[in-house]
């Protein structure tokens, strides 16, 4: 794809990004900083193929590094944020 | 698989990701927005997976096993008042992944170019060089800040002379390697000495912010990583990593929009300038304190309460330090129970990240309705009996409504100096991070109850059932 065609996708996407969270209300900034980071974490699927489809040695282990980092990121990020959103949630079944 | 059946698996994980982040707009949609986004992301991983010939499926399953063990320990064994530590980390290994994939990639595509094969594009490189640069100022950045929260690097901001000149310099040098690497992308050890003088910018940038301005760092990483991830998207052409990194980098740079303009600084002076930079010895404390300080008893303040109709908690970070939620939550349920409104004000600033404060009082059951932002409940003040302010002091020193002088200035506070009665719980009269001193402590309606944060609640609770 052409580099005018990504940073389309990249200007948009900041734009909508940017209309979405800030009706974020205070309250949920730490599960939004939580939970955005989760999604962040998307570059495992950079991890995956650099492991997953990496022929020479050394690219093959750098993969396998980052893929490990950005389970982390994505299961731990999803995880807690999922601990945290209960809590909030709790009190309106009170 | 075909391109377009993974790309429209890609499009289909970005939807669920923004519609996962509209649901984080409320708490009642929260918990489901959360599992969207995480739906999206098991979407990505599959289709991932399915489209490429996988060569090598056990280093995969070790990673993704790995991965997904630690991350679930961490999230599940965390303690509410570690959140920003935990956060902070998470961030960081968002950028070092994208370092090292990057890196992968390069390797890879060099490879493939040495034995005949299509040289990378301009926007690749580019592309490589950013998301080295950015993920590994992204990983030491977010290592210095966790080691902070944590207290393993000192909270107080290292400064020293030269400090500016030293940081552009590393800045310039990190330029200068990424030019490099474009220019001559055959030789993969110049990404690597880019990596290395960009993981040294960002301790160089971190390491001179002072505790009180964690959640502006924080957010600001929260950012960087999400950028980072885009920088990788631009690396592989992948349109779900584009699109994900800049959700993320545009919820990070709102979230340090909102934190500066509640502390009334700039970016800039966040980064390079920091408190001090004004000159706040013409305020003496131990002028403004002298023969005005009223010291208090728990018996005392159970008094107050109970014949109180409106009471306001003001809590602060120490707070967290003391873990004192549980005696407010207790003190709170027993004065709803005498009938006494209770509410919560909340600083945007309070705490070590952005809705630090929140989490806190949530996790001890309390209803998110009585949390309230600044704007709401500063009109409310005035008609209120006694607000208990506990272990915070700059958001609530009235010395920032003076237009200048003083490091706070002009910094949006909460007015709690025109309830009618003001509980201060501190353990001394000593400054918060801005180091002035704070006129509410002297103050005709304020009390100071001195101690631990915890014990002082605790002795609280136990005076108020009994008076």
């Amino acid at each position: 794809m052409d580099i005018i065609s990504n940073l389309t996708i990249f200007v948009l996407a900041i734009f909508v990004g940017w209309e979405v969270i800030t009706k974020v209300p205070p309250i949920l900034h730490t599960p939004l900083m939580s939970g955005s980071n989760a999604i962040s974490g998307i570059t495992v699927i950079g991890a995956l193929l650099a492991s997953g489809t990496g022929n020479a040695e050394l690219t093959k282990y750098l993969g396998l590094a980052a893929l490990v980092f950005a389970t982390i990121n994505v299961v731990g990020g999803f995880l807690v944020t999922h601990r945290m959103l209960k809590k909030f949630q709790k009190k309106e079944q009170k | 698989m075909s391109a377009s059946v993974i790309n429209t698996a890609y499009l289909l994980a970005a939807v669920l990701f923004i519609w996962g982040l509209k649901g984080l707009t409320h708490p009642k949609t929260a918990v489901r927005g959360n599992l969207l986004g995480a739906i999206g992301m098991l979407i990505a991983i599959l289709a991932t997976l399915a489209a490429q010939q996988i060569l090598n499926p056990l280093l995969i399953i070790v990673g993704l096993a790995a991965g997904a063990l630690i991350g679930a320990i961490l999230a599940l064994t965390i303690q509410m008042t570690a959140m920003p530590q935990l956060v902070g980390l998470f961030n960081g290994f968002g950028g070092i992944a994208s370092v090292l994939v990057a890196g992968a990639v390069l390797l890879q595509v060099m490879g493939i170019a040495m034995g005949g094969g299509p040289r990378p594009g301009m926007q690749e490189l580019v592309a490589t060089a950013a998301s080295g640069l950015i993920g590994a100022v992204t990983f030491f950045g977010s290592l210095i800040a966790f080691g902070k929260l944590q207290g393993i690097v000192t909270e107080k901001p290292v400064r020293y002379t030269g400090e500016q000149i030293v940081k552009i310099i590393v800045a310039g040098a990190a330029i200068t390697a990424g030019v490099f690497v474009v220019l001559n992308p055959g030789e993969t050890q110049y990404y690597w000495i880019l990596a290395g003088i960009a993981s040294l910018l960002g301790i160089l940038l971190v390491m001179p912010i002072g505790g009180a301005d964690m959640p502006i760092v924080i957010a600001l990483l929260n950012s960087y990583s999400g950028l980072a991830a885009a920088a990788t998207g631009f690396v592989l052409n992948n349109t779900a990593l584009i699109i994900s990194g800049s959700l993320v980098g545009a919820s990070g740079i709102i979230l340090t929009n909102i934190m500066c303009k509640a502390m009334n600084r700039s970016l800039a002076n966040v980064l390079f300038g920091g408190f001090g930079a004004v000159d706040s010895t013409t305020i003496s404390g131990d002028e403004m304190y002298a023969g005005k300080v009223k010291s208090t008893s728990a018996e005392e303040v159970a008094m107050i309460l109970k014949t109180a109709q409106r009471v306001s908690f003001v809590p602060g970070y120490g707070m967290a330090v003391a873990r004192a939620q549980t005696p407010v939550r207790l003190l709170t349920e027993a004065m709803e129970a005498d009938g006494i409104s209770v509410d919560f004000g909340i600083h945007p600033v309070a705490g070590r990240m952005p809705g630090h404060m929140n989490v806190l009082l949530a996790e001890e059951n309390i209803s998110y309705d009585k949390l309230r932002e600044m704007d709401q409940i500063n009109p409310d003040f005035p008609n209120t009996d006694v607000v208990i302010v506990l272990g915070a002091n700059d958001v609530v020193n009235p010395l920032a409504r003076e237009s200048s002088g003083n490091p706070i200035s002009g910094m949006p506070i909460l007015n709690v100096d025109g309830a009618r009665t003001v509980v201060v719980i501190k353990r001394s009269l000593s400054p918060g991070f801005a180091g002035i001193p704070n006129p509410l402590f002297a103050a005709e309606n304020t009390l100071m109850l001195f101690g631990d944060g915890k014990k002082v609640m605790e002795d609280l609770v136990g005076a108020y059932k009994e008076a």
